[in-house]
């Protein structure tokens, strides 16, 4: 049985103010199917009533024609299954769903080891993570993985949801136990909030709608959680970066001297008035206005796309990167990174290939493979010499242009890079920035 | 001047605005021949009015490609025409006939205008040299399309292959293609039905007005309510009747059905499509018509 905890609906006159006004979430998942993941989206999708109807009838005439005497959810985001029986490969997918305040983009991630570019291309844009663990088997060497990916790509929020209580009979004990044992794992890596959760995916406790079966348990459902959690503060707001992405010259009569630099700001705040310093040149000027389309803004934030005019006629071109004279990155050739390699062929020493960093494109030699960090056990393998795919490691780089970047852990935006074959053309790696120098 | 977000908090429409600004930048300042395919829709003219908030106040720095049927709605062109006018876009139409003549196509006499759109399509593609072609899917639309990246290789046939897409991380967007290639670029990857029309409303943007409710002359086929007009004329047994009536696509008229509604402003689309998710039950029958009513925009299969 189930009491309501939140009641999320977009019907109504007003869904046009709430689409409007509403707030994004992104977060990624993982776990397998094993693990009840396709489940507990289906419940989402179901819940938060982006499901249609007619969709829903289909799945439950499908459930009850292979016997089923519950509604198997998990045929509401069959892609991923049918995929696997045709031998396509699995891939990350995409969903969206919304309640009145929040719009959510799920990056669906397939959970098994071979996965873990997908993995760390979904937790790429994530703000949260969700790792979903079967009760019955506790943590797995898959549920520790999944935690590291998310710590190592810095995704800020982790929520840990225990699947399947139903099948140990709504245990404190079997809970407290993962709980625990989570904990202590987690204190190795960089979980900055963590929300541990009892669910049943399959009968919706504790999803959308709090559950009479978890009286010990006083924490959030994980609807509610995803509705509330604070995800604004996970921005730089301090630090100002602003590569320039595209310099917009109308050679019109009307805008005879217009010179805007366009771009995403990527961290802190630009307004009229700052002093600031242009990159990789040490130019300094002073913002003359800051426009979004046809308005004058008082304030540039992330990620807000707007366009930058400097007082002075400086030199200014793509790749370039607007900071503060006292707050700046410092231009950087030899770079230290943790890299995700993504190709068959092994990443080796003395390779050369084609980087991107912001709106900055160069080329990069890998000088060195320190190690091959190993994500189960967190083992530091020195003697590695090479990444295979799916492999991460630390590296050193030296690149043909000095990238602007600052490390990871401080900005998403310009800490992270990917490396380009440049020879077919295909992203090959992914990289977050320790240091540079 | 905008006030202050006093929060530093962007609404999730705001968000979706930024990030495909960022997208449209991308693609101008690393691709050598970008071009914006147009289909008259309401998703290429949101892209249409974010390619304007990417490059303002200078013109698009890309032509507009539309595949012209021949059996396109009047006020869809129309449409077309003021958008472009008012930009001052470069319209570039690519007709079936013409990619028939030059070999693009074969009217073998049992393909589907509809289906020679394609063709027509890549073959302009190529014909120009176009490096990057922007697109309004959405992930939202279909399972497949879930998986597609927001710049999408396409190989020297212009076919994609979904086992072999390229990572994409972060805002960080690869580019790169051999001779012959070209990226399909989709701006509008992360945004929904709902969040279309919103934008819309919001932004008052100018849409053809048989998206809105219209009394018109129809009769019913195949459970379809379709326009009396040249090609679609009553049978025997089929009685034309005036109905208030809106289209959902703006496709080829011989193929696109209107259904019945009395929603005449954004305001009431949204209320309508909010009210839809959760009341249409029972009203649709059958995959077909399941997938009508979900995807409101379905786009002509391979157009996009």
């Amino acid at each position: 049985m189930a009491t309501p905890d939140t009641t999320p609906t977009t019907a109504g006159a007003d869904a046009a103010a709430v689409t409007e006004n509403a707030d994004l979430l992104r977060f990624a998942t993982a776990g397998s199917v094993d693990d009840g993941k396709s489940t507990l989206i289906g419940r989402l999708l179901l819940d938060s009533k982006s499901i249609f109807e007619d969709q829903l009838e289909a799945v439950e005439t499908t459930s009850q024609s292979k016997g089923y005497d519950y509604t198997d959810l998990a045929l509401l985001t069959d892609g991923l299954r049918s995929e696997r029986e045709q031998g396509i490969t699995i891939d990350v997918a995409y969903r969206y769903f919304a309640t009145p305040n929040r719009k959510f983009i799920i990056a669906d991630t397939p959970g098994h080891i071979q996965y873990t570019r997908n993995m760390v291309t979904g937790a790429s844009t994530a703000d949260l993570g969700l790792v979903l663990v079967d009760a019955r088997q506790g943590l797995t060497e898959q549920s520790r993985r999944h935690a590291v990916l998310l710590s190592l790509l810095r995704v800020p929020h982790l929520v840990l949801a225990i699947n399947k209580m139903d099948l140990v009979d709504w245990s404190q004990e079997v809970y407290e136990k993962i709980h625990r044992e989570f904990t202590q794992f987690a204190t190795k890596l960089n979980i900055p909030d963590l929300e541990v959760i009892p669910i049943s995916a399959l009968q919706g406790d504790n999803v959308v709608n709090r559950s009479e079966n978890t009286p010990w348990y006083s924490g959030p459902t994980l609807m509610h959680h995803l509705e509330h959690v604070h995800v604004a503060s996970d921005r730089d707001l301090v630090d100002t970066r602003f590569p320039v992405q595209y310099v917009i010259r109308p050679k019109s009569d009307q805008y005879h001297d217009f010179r805007g630099y366009a771009g995403q700001v990527a961290g802190g705040v630009l307004k009229k008035g700052d002093e600031v310093v242009v990159l990789p040149s040490g130019m300094t000027s002073t913002i003359l206005r800051v426009e979004l389309f046809d308005q004058e803004v008082t304030e540039a934030f992330p990620p807000m796309s707007v366009t930058v005019h400097l007082e002075d006629d400086v030199d200014v071109s793509r790749g370039d990167m607007i900071a503060r004279p006292k707050n700046a990155p410092k231009p950087s050739q030899d770079i230290d990174a943790m890299v995700c390699w993504m190709t068959n062929e092994p990443l080796r020493p003395r390779q050369k290939l084609a980087i991107k960093h912001t709106t900055r494109t160069g080329r990069a030699m890998v000088k060195d493979i320190q190690y091959r960090l190993d994500v189960n056990s967190l083992h530091r393998d020195q003697e590695a010499g090479e990444l295979g795919l799916n492999e991460i490691g630390r590296v050193q780089l030296r690149t043909t242009v000095p990238l602007l970047c600052d490390p990871y852990s401080k900005n998403r935006t310009t800490g992270s890079f990917i490396l380009i074959d440049e020879a077919t053309g295909v992203t090959v790696g992914a990289g977050m920035i320790n240091s540079g120098s | 001047m905008t006030n202050t977000h006093v929060d530093y908090q962007l609404s999730q429409l705001d968000q979706l605005e930024a990030e495909s600004i960022h997208i449209f930048r991308e693609v101008a300042a690393e691709f050598e021949k970008p071009v914006l395919m147009f289909s008259g829709g309401k998703d290429s003219i949101v892209m249409l009015r974010l390619a304007e908030k990417a490059f303002f106040p200078a013109k698009l720095p890309f032509p507009l490609l539309q595949v012209d049927t021949g059996l396109d709605f009047d006020e869809v062109l129309a449409t077309r025409d003021s958008w472009v006018d008012r930009l001052g876009a470069r319209m570039i139409v690519a007709t079936i006939d013409e990619a028939i003549a030059a070999g693009h196509v074969v009217d073998d006499g049992k393909t589907s205008r509809n289906r020679m759109q394609i063709g027509t399509l890549l073959g302009a593609i190529e014909e120009n040299g176009f490096t990057a072609a922007f697109g309004g899917g959405r992930r939202d639309e279909e399972k497949a399309r879930a998986k597609e990246r927001v710049y999408s290789h396409r190989d020297d046939f212009g076919q994609w292959d979904p086992k072999n897409q390229r990572p994409e991380l972060w805002s960080l967007y690869n580019g790169r293609i051999h001779a012959g290639e070209h990226m399909r670029i989709f701006p509008l990857s992360n945004w929904t039905e709902l969040d279309i029309w919103s934008y819309i409303h919001r932004e008052q943007i100018e849409i053809p007005s048989i998206y809105f409710a219209h009394e018109r002359e129809v009769i019913e086929r195949d459970g379809m309510l379709l326009s009396v007009g040249p090609e679609i004329q009553p049978k025997a047994g089929e009685t034309p009747v005036t109905k208030t009536v809106r289209f959902r696509t703006v496709g080829d008229r011989t193929q696109t059905g209107c259904v019945e509604s009395e929603a005449a402003d954004t305001a009431a689309i949204i209320e309508e499509i909010a009210v839809a998710r959760v009341t249409e039950r029972g009203a649709t029958r059958g995959d077909d018509r399941f997938s009508e009513a979900a995807m409101e925009d379905r786009k002509k299969e391979g157009y996009f």
